[in-house]
Formats: C-alpha cells, sequence, structure tokens
C-alpha cells in the first residue's frame, strides 16, 4: 500500500508539469488553432531562467592567489559571489533561493517571448495547415534549443531545491502508515502544489475577469466578438503569451527535479500532446485531468510488480492510453465536439 | 570448313588484347587505378576522419573529444608543445606529420544515434576521402559505426565505448578500442566496494536499455555476487528517461541497501540526483547506511550532478588529477590551450589519434593491414595510465583502471573527482575468450 502511495506522489509531481504544459498547448490550440510544437522549448526556455538567474546571482569577484598556479600553469583564482561579498548572509540565502526567486524573472520574460513569438511568426501561420504549422514550430524550437546550448553547453546544469526545501515530508505519519514508511522530497510535493496553483489561477483568469470571458467568447466564435468591435487578436497574442508563462513556470520550478539542459523540452513535448489529445483537443478541463492521469498511470506501470506481468509497460503506456481513448472516444475525455474532428 | 592455325604471333596478340579486356573494367575505376588500398593518401596530406556528437545527449563530451583531436592533429604535425608526444615511450613520429604527410582532418556528428553516426562515417570516407575514422560517445555507436569501418575498409579507432562487446562478441580486426569496458570496471571496483561497504550487501541495479547498460549490469553483478552480495532487481530503463522517480522509489522498500546506477551522461546525472533527492544517500536499511554506486564515472557528468557525487565510488578511464608525466604533460598541453583539463573522453581520443598516426609510421603505410599488425600487440607507456597494450587477440587496450569517488571538498568546479585507487593491469585482465566474438580478417577496401 505505501509503495502505491508513493506512485501516486509520483504521478502528482509529474502529471502536474504535464498538465502545465499541455493547458499551455490547449490555451494556444482553442484560441488561434495553432498547433504549437515549439512548447516544449518554452518549458526549457522557463528552466533557463533558473539557471541564468542563478548565474547572475552567482557572478564572482575574481582575485589572483599569487602563490598558486593551474595545473597547466594559469594563475590560481579564488573566486566568491558579489552577492556574498555585499550582502554577506543575505546573499547567501539569496542564492540558495535562486530556483524561487527566478519566477519574478520568468515571468516578463516567457512573457515577452511568448508574445514576440507570436506575433513576429505564428500569426502568418493562422490560415495555413496544421502540418505547416507543426513544422514551422518544430523549426522554431530547435533554433531555440541550439541557441541555449551555443550559451550554456549540452550539459546539464544543477539548480538545487533551496535547502529548506531539500529535505523529506512523512507522508506515512499523515495517512497512519508509521514513520518512515512513506517519505517523499518536499519540493517534488511543492511543485504538485505549485502546479495546482497555477492551473487554478489560469481557469480563475478566464473564468471571472472580463478579459477571460472574451477570450472564452473568442474560443467559442471568433468573429462574432470580432464584429462586436472588440479586438480579439490583441488578446489572443496576450493569450499566447501567457501560455508561454504557464509553461515557463512549469520548467522553472521543475528544475531542482530534473537538472535543465538544452534538450529537456522535446523530452515533454510529445507526451504532453498526447496528453492533450488523451484530454480533448481544446479542453482546458481535459488537458489538466489527463496530465494527471496518465502521470499516475506511468508511475504505476513502473512498479516492478506490474512490469513483472506485462514486460515494458512502462514505455509504452502513455500511448496505450491515448489509442484506447481515440478509440473509444475519439474527441478524448473532455474534448469538444467538432474540433479536429474535420 | 575453316582451318583453325595457332601461330606464336597470334597467341602473344590474342593474349595482350584478352588481358586488356579483362582488365579494363578495374584499369578505369578510379579506386583500382588510384591505389592499392582504399583513400590511399597521394598527396602531401592524410586525412582523418573525427565523428563525434555535436549534437544530442553527449555533445559535451563531442566537444572535448573534438578539442583533443584538434591537439592531436597540432601535435601530430609539430605544432604546439607536443603534448604528450613528449612522453609517449615510442618516438616513431617526428612532428613532421605521419609517413612524411600533413595530417588534416574532417568532422561528423554521430548525434548519438547508430544511423546518423553511420551516415557520417559513410561520408568522410566516400566523399573526403578519411584514411582512418575515430570518436563516438556511445556503445551503440562505436559498434554501428566500427562494423561500417571493417566493411568499407579502413581503420577505427574507438573513442568512449565502455561496453564489452565493442572488443566483445562484435570485435571486428579493423577496430581498436583505447578505452577500458565493464569487464574491467567490475573487476577494479568490486575490491574498493567490498572494502568499503563489506560483502553482505543487497544491490538494486537500474540500468540503462541498451548494449552498454546492459554489458555493465552483467559485470557489476557478476564482480559483486562473487564478494558474497545479492541482488534485489535489475531493472531496465528507457534511454532519456529525464525523470527516473517512478524507477526510484521501488528501491526504497525493495530491502535493497545498494542502489548501482547503470547510467551514464543525462541519465546518470538525471537519476543520481533524483535518488539522492529521495534521501537513498542518507537513508538506513538492514542496520547499514546505504550506497549509491555510479560504476561508470565522467568528470563532465559528475560536473553536471554537482553535490551529487560527494562519497559516490566508480571507475573512470583517466582523470586529469594523475601525477604521472604523461598525464600532467596533457593535462598542461589541453589546459593551456582551451583554459580548462580535459576529460577522459578527450584523453582517450588524444590518445587514440595519436596510437594510430604512430602505428602508421611505424608500420610506413596507411594500408590498414599493415596499421593492425603494428598495433596488435604493440606495448608503451608514457600516454597517462602507465605500461599498455593492445592486446592482439581482441585489439582491446590493457592497462590499470582507476577507482573514484566523489569529492567531499571540492576546490574548483573541474575538482569533482579523486582517485581511491589505481587498480593494476593484473588486476582486471581477462582471457581474450571470455568475451567471445572474432577478429575475423583485416579489410583494406580494394
Amino acid at each position: 500500500m505505501d509503495a502505491i502511495l508513493l506512485q501516486i506522489l509520483n504521478g502528482l509531481d509529474k502529471g502536474g508539469a504535464y498538465a502545465l504544459i499541455a493547458l499551455g498547448l490547449t490555451i494556444i490550440f482553442g484560441t488561434l488553432g495553432v498547433v504549437n510544437f515549439a512548447h516544449g522549448a518554452l518549458f526549457m526556455l522557463g528552466a533557463f531562467c533558473a539557471v541564468a538567474v542563478k548565474a547572475v546571482l552567482n557572478i564572482q569577484m575574481v582575485t589572483i592567489d599569487p602563490t598558486k598556479t593551474t595545473p597547466w600553469g594559469a594563475p590560481m583564482e579564488i573566486r566568491q559571489p558579489y552577492v556574498e561579498v555585499w550582502f554577506g548572509d543575505f546573499g547567501t540565502t539569496l542564492l540558495d533561493f535562486s530556483v524561487p526567486v527566478s519566477i519574478l524573472l520568468a515571468i516578463p520574460i516567457m512573457l515577452i517571448i511568448g508574445i514576440t513569438m507570436e506575433r513576429g511568426l505564428i500569426r502568418y501561420f493562422y490560415k495555413r495547415p496544421h502540418a505547416e504549422q507543426i513544422l514551422v514550430t518544430f523549426g522554431l524550437a530547435i533554433v531555440l534549443q541550439e541557441i541555449v546550448k551555443s550559451y550554456f553547453g549540452a550539459n546539464p546544469i544543477p539548480q538545487p531545491a533551496p535547502d529548506v526545501a531539500n529535505g523529506m515530508i512523512d507522508f506515512g505519519i499523515l495517512v497512519g502508515f508509521g514513520a518512515g514508511n512513506v517519505v517523499y522530497p518536499a519540493w517534488r510535493f511543492i511543485y504538485f502544489l505549485f502546479s495546482t496553483a497555477v492551473i487554478a489561477a489560469v481557469f480563475a483568469f478566464l473564468q471571472f475577469t472580463t478579459f477571460g470571458m472574451v477570450v472564452r467568447a473568442g474560443m467559442a466564435d471568433r468573429e462574432t466578438v470580432g464584429l462586436l468591435g472588440i479586438d480579439i487578436d490583441r488578446r489572443f497574442t496576450i493569450v499566447f503569451g501567457m501560455a508561454a508563462v504557464v509553461a515557463g513556470l512549469a520548467g522553472t520550478m521543475y528544475t531542482p527535479i530534473l537538472s535543465p539542459d538544452y534538450h529537456m523540452g522535446m523530452d515533454f513535448l510529445v507526451l504532453s500532446f498526447v496528453v492533450v489529445v488523451v484530454g480533448g483537443m481544446g479542453s482546458l478541463g481535459g488537458a489538466v485531468a489527463a496530465g494527471f492521469l496518465l502521470g499516475i498511470l506511468q508511475s504505476f506501470a513502473s512498479m516492478n510488480e506490474v512490469k513483472a506481468i506485462l514486460p515494458g509497460i512502462d514505455q509504452i503506456i502513455i500511448y496505450l492510453i491515448a489509442v484506447v481513448v481515440l478509440l473509444v472516444r475519439p474527441r478524448g475525455l473532455m474534448g469538444r465536439k467538432g474540433v479536429m474532428e474535420h | 570448313m575453316s582451318e583453325f592455325k595457332i601461330t606464336r604471333r597470334g597467341l602473344l596478340q590474342s593474349t595482350a588484347a584478352a588481358g586488356a579486356v579483362l582488365a579494363a573494367p578495374t584499369i578505369f575505376s578510379s579506386k583500382a587505378f588510384a591505389a592499392g588500398y582504399l583513400n590511399e593518401p597521394k598527396g602531401k596530406t592524410v586525412t582523418f576522419g573525427f565523428n563525434v556528437p555535436q549534437t544530442g545527449a553527449y555533445a559535451d563530451e563531442g566537444a572535448d573529444e573534438l578539442r583533443a583531436y584538434q591537439l592531436a592533429v597540432e601535435h601530430i604535425n609539430g605544432e604546439g608543445d607536443g603534448g604528450m608526444l613528449n612522453t609517449f615511450s615510442s618516438k616513431a613520429l617526428k612532428g613532421n606529420g605521419v609517413n612524411g604527410k600533413k595530417v588534416v582532418y574532417v568532422t561528423g556528428d554521430t548525434q548519438t544515434k547508430s544511423d546518423a553516426a553511420r551516415a557520417s562515417a559513410k561520408r568522410m570516407i566516400e566523399k573526403d576521402g578519411a584514411i582512418m575514422i575515430t570518436g563516438g560517445s556511445s556503445s551503440g555507436v562505436a559498434i554501428a559505426v566500427q562494423g561500417l569501418c571493417q566493411d568499407a575498409g579502413v581503420i577505427f579507432m574507438a573513442g568512449l565505448t565502455h561496453s564489452n562487446d565493442t572488443t566483445g562478441k562484435d570485435k571486428r580486426a579493423n577496430g581498436f578500442r583505447h578505452f577500458f569496458n565493464t569487464e574491467m570496471t567490475g573487476a577494479a571496483l568490486a575490491p574498493v566496494l567490498k572494502k568499503n561497504f563489506g560483502s553482505d550487501r543487497v544491490a538494486y541495479h537500474l540500468t540503462a536499455d541498451y548494449t552498454w547498460g546492459w554489458s555493465q549490469e552483467g559485470s557489476i553483478k557478476k564482480y559483486t555476487e562473487e564478494l558474497g552480495w545479492k541482488t534485489a532487481a535489475a531493472v531496465r530503463t528507457p534511454l532519456g528517461a529525464g525523470d527516473f522517480s517512478q524507477y526510484i522509489t521501488p528501491v526504497l522498500n525493495s530491502g535493497a541497501d545498494v542502489l548501482v546506477l547503470n547510467h551514464y551522461g543525462r541519465d546518470m546525472v538525471n537519476s543520481l540526483t533524483q535518488a539522492v533527492q529521495f534521501g537513498l544517500r542518507d537513508k538506513q536499511v538492514n542496520g547499514k547506511d546505504f550506497a549509491i554506486v555510479v560504476p561508470l564515472y565522467s568528470r563532465l557528468m559528475a560536473q553536471g550532478a554537482g553535490e551529487n557525487v560527494k562519497g559516490i565510488f566508480g571507475s573512470t578511464n583517466w582523470h586529469w588529477s594523475l601525477q604521472d608525466e604523461g598525464s600532467q604533460a596533457f593535462v598542461k598541453s589541453f589546459g593551456k590551450k582551451y583554459g580548462f583539463p580535459p576529460s577522459q573522453a578527450a584523453h582517450t581520443t588524444y590518445c587514440q589519434a595519436i596510437l594510430y598516426a604512430d602505428a602508421c609510421q611505424r608500420a610506413g603505410t596507411f594500408r590498414p593491414s599493415g596499421v593492425g599488425k603494428a598495433l596488435e600487440g604493440f606495448k608503451f607507456d608514457g600516454l597517462g595510465n602507465g605500461p599498455t597494450e593492445y592486446r592482439a587477440e581482441d585489439h582491446q587496450c590493457f592497462k590499470d583502471v582507476l577507482v573514484v569517488k566523489g569529492k567531499e571538498n571540492p576546490t574548483s568546479k573541474f575538482d569533482v573527482l579523486e582517485v581511491v585507487e589505481v587498480t593494476p593491469r593484473a588486476q582486471v585482465e581477462y582471457p581474450a575468450s571470455l568475451l567471445g566474438g572474432e577478429l575475423g580478417p583485416y579489410n583494406d577496401g580494394k
């Protein structure tokens, strides 16, 4: 039972990432009708916002130790971050909290990237076939990847969680399994709570604000909203930026779980598309529900007991579910009628 | 009815004509006309083909390999400070190229994919006239390219490939490996594990699901079970899984007290980081401190895993902190040119380029069979791993193996591993027949 609970917890944090990326994808598809294969790259760019913040905070004062040299004969350098030199303990704490602090940078940066992307490229492909949209956005993803690689290298760059969140949470005590039986990394649980909060904020924004109401109306009938004198294009551009922010935040906060590297977006992209298809193209609720559902199922499929009966099931479970859902319910679990059905 | 008469002049004319007709198809084909073997260099230069991952999961290692190759070419051509040519026991190379020809090179991107690696190697052989292919990261790539080079008829000097199969069941006459293998890792690592963790342990393996992972898992299981360790489970994980949490959580309550991560590159960085996150390094099981083992380390990977490598044992082919004359010369040369120390991938590829050039010089030819014979059984020193031999039976280099540990108090971002044991060659050597396979004949690619 404790093993099952652990896999559920695993599924929740992984599902959180899937859901956030899929939510952004669905928002873009639902508003603009664009299949954005660069969405994984936005997740990766979010993660590199954390890397950039850490790098900036970690800019170091270099002094030369004249008594020592490197093995290749260069003078030995002694380095200390300026924030520590200037702010002492506060500087050390700031460095320690670089991942949560980087959210502050990730929001405006991702918003600008999203809006630039939409205005600079995506809008020219609104009326083009999905195949062309996929090609151009996939190409863009590769360009973004290569830019990141040229600046940061190909090796993963570790981004530890703050010390205070580096420990374990003992769920065994909370659920009556006894101390120490179900312990789970605190940051992963924080990530789950974070993803839930972001999802709730996006839903609240779309549900309870005038802007959101117009966007939802535009998703249902773009032309009519436009005829009412509303600049729906401008709103949709902002929505694209929002989707980029959601993907970016998913990446920023995921860095202590998965050390960022330039290729990480591609790993999530395909899975997230499967999540969107299973949830139902254009369905925000479907994307979130399918994200968590597939995250949990993937975790269960990786249990040794399951793999003993069905070897290799962990590697195909998500695609298997997608096939079953599409056979039984082609529009996905919560998909709207008519979307991608013609 | 006509009479058929044979005259001496007629016989000579007929024979000459028949000879010309028979020879024509080959006389006019460029290769046969040009050379007795494939891509025989005719001008003032000879072309080496450097086939490394420039994109994909091992791109950082590939970049370091390429730096090392460029340095090797400089040294072979007599530029720079000469690096390990100054300490190499063979003095055949004089710093004026190879066999009187300057070395030039072409590069390819393996993408860490077998098909892409074969395509770029093929291009370098057919279009660029490369006389030798070297490089690669990942055993899958190395085995694929080695097979291609054998079929084409050029020498393959393997780069970073650790699977037994490269010089075991998939060995080829035209292929040579300087890097060590999982059999040697197992033999070197097991005694250190026993010394530090005892002989009553239960291990849980997480294994990358391809040739190298299987080879590594097999070797570590074999040697640790000989110590008395038990194996709780050996679970295969997909390459590039990213998040390994669903594979790590079953370890928590499995009864295992050792986790062996048969992962490399990005997978190792992620699986180790996540294993530490799940508290495995600080856990107690069966009354013992839980241990994590990473059998194959590289400095680049250790940097990627950051503080998580502290205190974790593994093995490596070479490390820049070695104090022998050859290693110091290489670190100095590489560090001066690039500003940081070389990785083990850089070291092994530099050695491969130097060893190939030296063999050509000693053989006085670039013909694969001639070069191969010069490498077979070749004993040398001064390239950083102590006395080394290219075993004739399987083309595997035998030398001391390093056991390393993640450093507790690193002094710089490069100083992440410390050498805890230099396992002598005699302890890691095994009979050539152990890993199966047949070298077969050399192919000169006529």
